[in-house]
């Protein structure tokens, strides 16, 4: 079950290109000429994607059941026998190794595509700025990570992916860094995806442990001997009886897994990094907070489907979490004002739509939206990048307007995108939305309700955008007047692919109803199998046609609403929007204020932090500092001073005790030394007398020896 | 005849008289021939005793005694005059310098 090529030999070679000139920009980018940077950078991504394309080609030419690659370059951690849960003990292998299977071709075709276009256009958008090679070798370091983590083929490998995109979200995000509120979003993207990443881990570490292996598969391996992957794993473990269908630890690893992906993904409640993450560049947030690194999530947990399909309450879970975050960050999109913001809750809407997908079962639709997404929310981020360069840095939609006929291109493609993601019939946005809702509706109505106005008020906010931005009189002063212009053909041919891939993008999942045959989900299919046919997750749709007929007017129906009420508020104004914002102040007011959701973390958590940080520094400064530093300090001083006294009393008192006492018993003999010769010299004598006396015996005995 | 005895007496004389010159004098100078008188005294005996044994080598050392006081007296006087040049006297109860 091999596909062999030259290009799925080098698969290896698809994330080096990027990290290698990364590398480059990173350490001498300071020295390279701008033109070189962007020859360098760009060339890079494109060898990537040419890469991409080939292997993809290769593997797309295979026959159905062997379109899998997988490539292991080296065993990378070896901590050797582990024993499970279970009671058996296996060999914990994770390897540096790359997997190419329909799934990830899907994934590494649209890094590589829209991050080339997206590269491209970063040329024009980011000359007149500084740091410019910096830029490119965060962007090339970004496409490295996220390449990794869409071709790993273990988990932890992916995980290296999924921190390292983690990290070049942050340095972009943070990269106009002198400005405050640049790094603080950079610093919360961080932080958010941190406690999601904790999530991940443990999820990792679980997989670990009960299923001893943490490979997706072993499909696509030369010689599989040897070796086991999560798949083959679980369903024999399920064959056998040791896991069933809905097992506690399973749900626990999907709901894990999931905390992480609702990290990356921006879902409920760990989305608030997303809107401030605006802060970065541009074309920063058009590839990585719109088109890759935040369907992260949705990828990841595409790539675990077959614990997910074991797990039916994280399914629920995950389908109901994504409805609400559609819906709600739909709600809040309305009444942004900044242009990049409404984006950025369009792109946490629709990672909702991805997520419902998936926790419906529909894993094909949710893989069909994130494509279709990349394509329109990366043109819409980029045509707005246009709209702000042109505006002088204006991001407010209120000072924009009649910027129709004044940049031409931008105008018209950004109109596409927004026809894309509102679903209007052929764009590619219709079909995988219609997929996702149709596949809700067979499962939860509530759910295919929830979805189901989402898309109206999607319609409403982004033709608002469209209107507020493209149509009337120009707001902006005089001076923002006079710099109106097209952008450069490096910003704009991009514009114009991605217009083309927004159109047609959709088109190869055509439904069977409309005569097509849904080549996406059938291309798709050998990835998300499962273990078990036929699970309760993911009961495959069987509703008759006539009611999918009912369901695509339906959704086109309340989209032409939401568009219709845009065109009434924003291009007749035959509705004044400040009426009706008059007339719920409060509800106005609610979504104004995105729900007080960060007033709400603030107060709960980020003050309740800072009052333990501040508690644990009074601590510090009392007890701490205050008994254990001062106190030892004071037993020091007290201690010295004791011993001090000691040897001044004692010590130095015996010493001048002994000085003393001599001093005393030499008095008298002071008194011989007159210092007059004479004296001593009568001493001298006297003492000679003395010597003389006692040995006159002696004298005697001598002098009678002489005789 | 004379016998060592007489020969010792006379070197007891002049010793007690050298003695008593040392101790009583107050002209350092003074001094200074009395200790020549115990330098003869001593010189006495041991001629008079190398002559009893019938022994040159306390004549030899009478001789060595000799030129020593020689020296001694050199030395003894330019102290004597380096001082008188500090202190402007040469009496023995005004140098009490060597005190404590």
């Amino acid at each position: 079950m091999t596909s062999t090529g030259y290009f799925l030999d080098h698969l290896w070679l698809i994330p080096l290109f990027p990290l290698v000139t990364a590398a480059v920009m990173l350490f001498f980018g300071r020295r390279i000429p701008k033109a070189g940077v962007s020859l360098l950078c760009v060339g890079s991504v494109g060898l990537s994607f040419l890469y991409a394309l080939g292997a993809v080609s290769q593997l797309v030419g295979a026959e159905p059941e062997q379109r899998v690659a997988q490539q292991i370059l080296f065993e990378w951690l070896t901590p050797g026998p582990m024993q499970l849960t279970a009671g058996h003990t296996v060999r914990f292998v994770a390897d540096w190794g790359y997997l190419l299977d329909p799934l990830s071709c899907v994934m590494v075709l649209v890094v590589t595509g829209v991050g080339f276009l997206i590269h491209v256009y970063s040329v024009g958008y980011m000359s007149h700025e500084g740091g410019y090679y910096r830029f490119f070798g965060y962007m090339n370091l970004f496409m490295f990570a996220m390449l990794t983590l869409v071709l790993a083929n273990n988990m932890l490998l992916m995980f290296v992916g999924w921190e390292g995109v983690g990290l070049c979200s942050y340095l972009l995000i943070g990269f106009y860094f002198l400005k405050q509120s640049a790094s603080d979003a950079g610093k919360k993207a961080f932080i958010v995806n941190r406690i999601g990443d904790a999530g991940f881990i443990l999820g990792i570490l679980l997989v670990g442990v009960t299923l001893g292996t943490i490979r997706f598969t072993t499909q696509g391996l030369p010689d599989a001997a040897g070796f086991s992957g999560i798949q083959q794993v679980l369903k024999s473990a399920v064959d056998s009886g040791a896991l069933r269908f809905g097992a506690p630890t399973l749900t626990a690893i999907a709901l894990l897994l999931f905390v992480g992906a609702a990290g990356k993904s921006a879902q409920i409640p760990l989305y608030v990094w997303l809107p401030d993450a605006m802060e970065g560049p541009t074309p920063v947030s058009a590839l990585i907070h719109a088109a890759t690194m935040v369907t992260a999530g949705v990828y990841m947990v595409v790539r675990m489907n077959s614990v997910y399909q074991l797990a039916p309450f994280a399914m629920d879970v995950v389908a109901v979490i994504g409805a609400v975050t559609a819906i709600f960050a739909a709600s809040m999109a309305l009444v942004q004002n900044d242009i990049k913001k409404v984006l950025a809750y369009s792109t946490i809407s629709q990672l909702g739509y991805m997520f419902l997908a998936l926790g419906v079962g529909a894993f094909a639709a949710g893989i069909f939206h994130l494509m279709t997404h990349a394509f329109f929310k990366a043109l819409l981020f980029l045509g707005a990048g246009s709209v702000i360069h042109a505006m002088s840095g204006e991001q407010d939609v209120q000072k924009m307007g009649g910027l129709w006929d004044r940049i031409p291109i931008t105008a018209r493609t950004f109109t596409i995108a927004t026809l894309a993601i509102a679903g209007i019939f052929p764009f590619a946005g219709f079909f995988s939305k219609d997929e996702i809702l149709g596949r809700a509706f067979d499962r939860y109505f509530s759910l295919w309700l929830v979805g189901f106005i989402t898309a109206g008020i999607t319609a409403f906010y982004m033709f608002r955008l469209l209107f507020l931005a493209f149509s009337g009189y120009s707001r902006a002063n005089e001076h923002v007047e006079k710099h109106i212009h097209e952008s450069p053909p490096t910003m704009t041919v991009p514009l114009i692919i991605l217009a083309g891939l927004s159109i047609i993008g959709g088109w190869i999942g055509w439904p069977g109803s409309l005569g097509g045959e849904n080549r996406f989900e059938r291309f798709l299919e050998p990835v998300l199998a499962g273990v078990i046919p036929e699970t309760g997750a993911v009961r495959i749709a069987h509703h008759p046609k006539a009611v999918e007929y009912i369901l695509m007017l339906a959704s086109l129906g309340i989209v032409g609403a939401g568009i219709w009420l845009a065109y009434q508020f924003y291009r007749t104004k035959r509705i004044a929007p400040e009426l009706v914002a008059g007339k719920w102040p409060r509800l106005y007011s609610l979504l104004l204020h995105k729900y007080y959701v960060d007033e709400i973390y603030d107060a709960g958590v980020v003050d309740r932090v800072k009052d333990l940080g501040t508690a644990l520094g009074v601590f510090d400064a009392k007890v701490i500092d205050g008994v254990g530093v001062d106190g030892t300090g004071w037993l020091a001083r007290f201690g010295s001073t004791l011993s001090m006294w000691w040897d001044k009393w004692i010590i130095d008192g015996l010493l001048n005790l002994g000085a003393k006492v001599t001093q005393l018993f030499s008095y008298p003999v002071r008194l011989l030394q007159t210092g007059t010769f004479s004296s001593y010299a009568l001493l001298i004598l006297f003492g000679l007398v003395v010597l003389l006396a006692y040995y006159g015996h002696h004298m005697q005995v001598l002098l009678r020896g002489v005789r | 005849m004379l016998s060592i005895e007489h020969y010792l007496f006379l070197g007891l004389a002049l010793f007690v008289i050298g003695v008593i010159g040392v101790i009583t004098r107050r002209n350092v100078i003074v001094v200074l021939m009395s200790i020549e008188l115990i330098l003869n005294a001593v010189n006495i005996n041991l001629v008079a005793f190398s002559r009893l044994y019938g022994d040159v080598v306390g004549q030899v050392f009478a001789l060595f005694i000799i030129a020593d006081a020689a020296a001694e007296a050199a030395v003894g006087l330019g102290i004597i005059i380096a001082f008188f040049r500090n202190r402007e006297t040469v009496l023995a109860d005004e140098m009490d310098l060597l005190k404590w």
